[in-house]
């Protein structure tokens, strides 16, 4: 296996610029936020875009490969303790799921199950499974799910940070329900099928895909927040990132049958309590929010305490 | 897809100690860009893959007026293209020619 130095960038500020604002997440490209989210210098890659392990299938399409197939994984330090991490590019194919981008974080959430001490880090942005690969990413969402809650068996934090381009949608977003705990910004969503699915197959009555602000109500970063789905909000720059990533990784990520049933009834006290609701404002409002038409409006200084008291608490289960 | 390759003399080589040196995502209008120091210090290749055909003859201009300004000798470019303009290729490159030049040696 080929281990190299990371010395990337997606752009001309690939390293840090003294006096540089905060840096988005949304706006980073995969290997800027891994530059940014380790220590500095701390990332070694596995399968380094040097060894071009790339996809099979997309040239049969005429499509362009890409030398990491859209996901850069490795191991780095993060607050000073070890950690596996992998980094979805959004910007090629979508952060979609291929063979060989679903292998790579396979075998990586494996080793971790296995050293059974080394935190992950997952840095979703995907639309799910490449359509051109289907099968094969398809089969790579089981795998990953399964080494997730391996992993999560032995003890080991499986953590999701969502902030990106692409959201985290289709099988991204079953295994970031496999996670142990996530962040997310208010650019970050979350769910199965996409907007333009739902319209695609339900018809625009029932959602339109156009509609940005029903679409971050409903799969946005602060609904997904006050609902639960994501214990802790961001604001979307890395440094926020970086923060609460290092504080996930010191919480206990283990899973076993209680903390399954603990999962299971939250998650019908949610249908309960929700299910019958049209829309997130509707939530917000039954959740005791005074002003719920005020909330997409809001900074995140302004949401995060107010998440804090009137959310449901994401750390219950898990 | 199309592959071409264009083989070009450096003047200097390429300054710093960096092994590789990677920018952009093969994104729509957009490439990759993999620089590596593999050649002789007089050597400079880039290795296109693009999907957008027929396009050779402006792929070696912007090389050549490329090599020309920063003669990063010694380097491999290896590009997956996105259907980039010429002018985010030139960018591209520079970017890829200014990181393997940084001081920051490769273990």
């Amino acid at each position: 296996m080929h281990v190299s130095r990371a010395e990337s960038g997606g752009d001309p500020v690939g390293s840090r610029p003294a006096g540089a604002g905060p840096r988005s997440w949304y706006e980073a490209s995969a290997r800027q936020r891994l530059d940014l989210l380790l220590d500095p210098g701390s990332f070694a890659e596995f399968l380094a875009p040097p060894d071009r392990v790339v996809s099979p299938h997309l040239a049969l399409f005429d499509l362009p490969h890409q030398f990491d197939d859209g996901i850069a994984v490795g191991r780095g330090r993060l607050g000073g303790r070890d950690v596996l991490v992998a980094a979805q590019e959004g910007r090629f194919m979508g952060g979609a799921f291929g063979e060989v981008h679903g292998a790579k974080l396979t075998g990586l959430v494996k080793a971790a199950r296995d050293l059974a001490s080394t935190p992950v880090l997952i840095l979703f942005d995907t639309g799910g499974v490449r359509l051109q690969e289907a099968n094969a990413g398809e089969l790579a969402i089981a795998e990953i799910m399964r080494a997730v809650i391996e992993a999560r068996a032995a003890g080991v934090p499986v953590v999701g940070l969502i902030g990106g381009r692409a959201g985290c949608y289709g099988g991204g977003g079953l295994i970031a329900a496999c996670c142990s705990a996530l962040v997310i910004s208010e650019q970050g969503r979350i769910a199965v099928s996409g907007p333009e699915v739902i319209e695609t197959n339900r018809g625009v009555e029932e959602f339109d895909s156009r509609d940005r602000a029903l679409v971050w109500r409903t799969m946005g970063g602060k609904h997904r927040r006050l609902i639960g789905a994501a214990g802790t909000f961001v604001d979307d720059a890395v440094a926020a990132f970086r923060a609460a990533a290092i504080e996930c990784i010191g919480e206990n990520g283990a899973i076993d049958a209680a903390v399954l049933a603990a999962e299971q009834e939250r998650l019908d006290t949610r249908v309960q309590r929700f299910g019958t609701m049209e829309d997130g404002l509707d939530i917000w409002a039954a959740l005791g929010i005074p002003d719920p038409k005020s909330v997409p409006g809001m900074p995140a200084e302004t949401f995060i305490p107010l998440a804090d008291q009137f959310g449901v608490n994401g750390h219950d289960a898990r | 897809m199309e592959t071409l390759t264009i083989q070009l003399q450096a003047p200097q080589p390429a300054r710093g100690r960096r092994a590789m040196a990677i920018v952009g995502v093969v994104g729509s209008g957009d490439l990759e860009v993999l620089a590596e120091r593999v050649l002789a210090a007089e050597e400079c290749h880039l290795e296109i893959s693009t999907a957008i055909a027929g396009f050779g003859p402006v792929w070696q201009a912007v090389a050549r007026d490329f090599v020309e300004r920063r003669s990063p000798g010694g380097v491999r470019f290896s590009i997956n293209d996105g259907g980039a303009r010429p002018d985010i290729v030139a960018i591209r490159l520079a970017q890829a020619a200014r990181l393997i030049e940084e001081d920051q040696p490769c273990t």
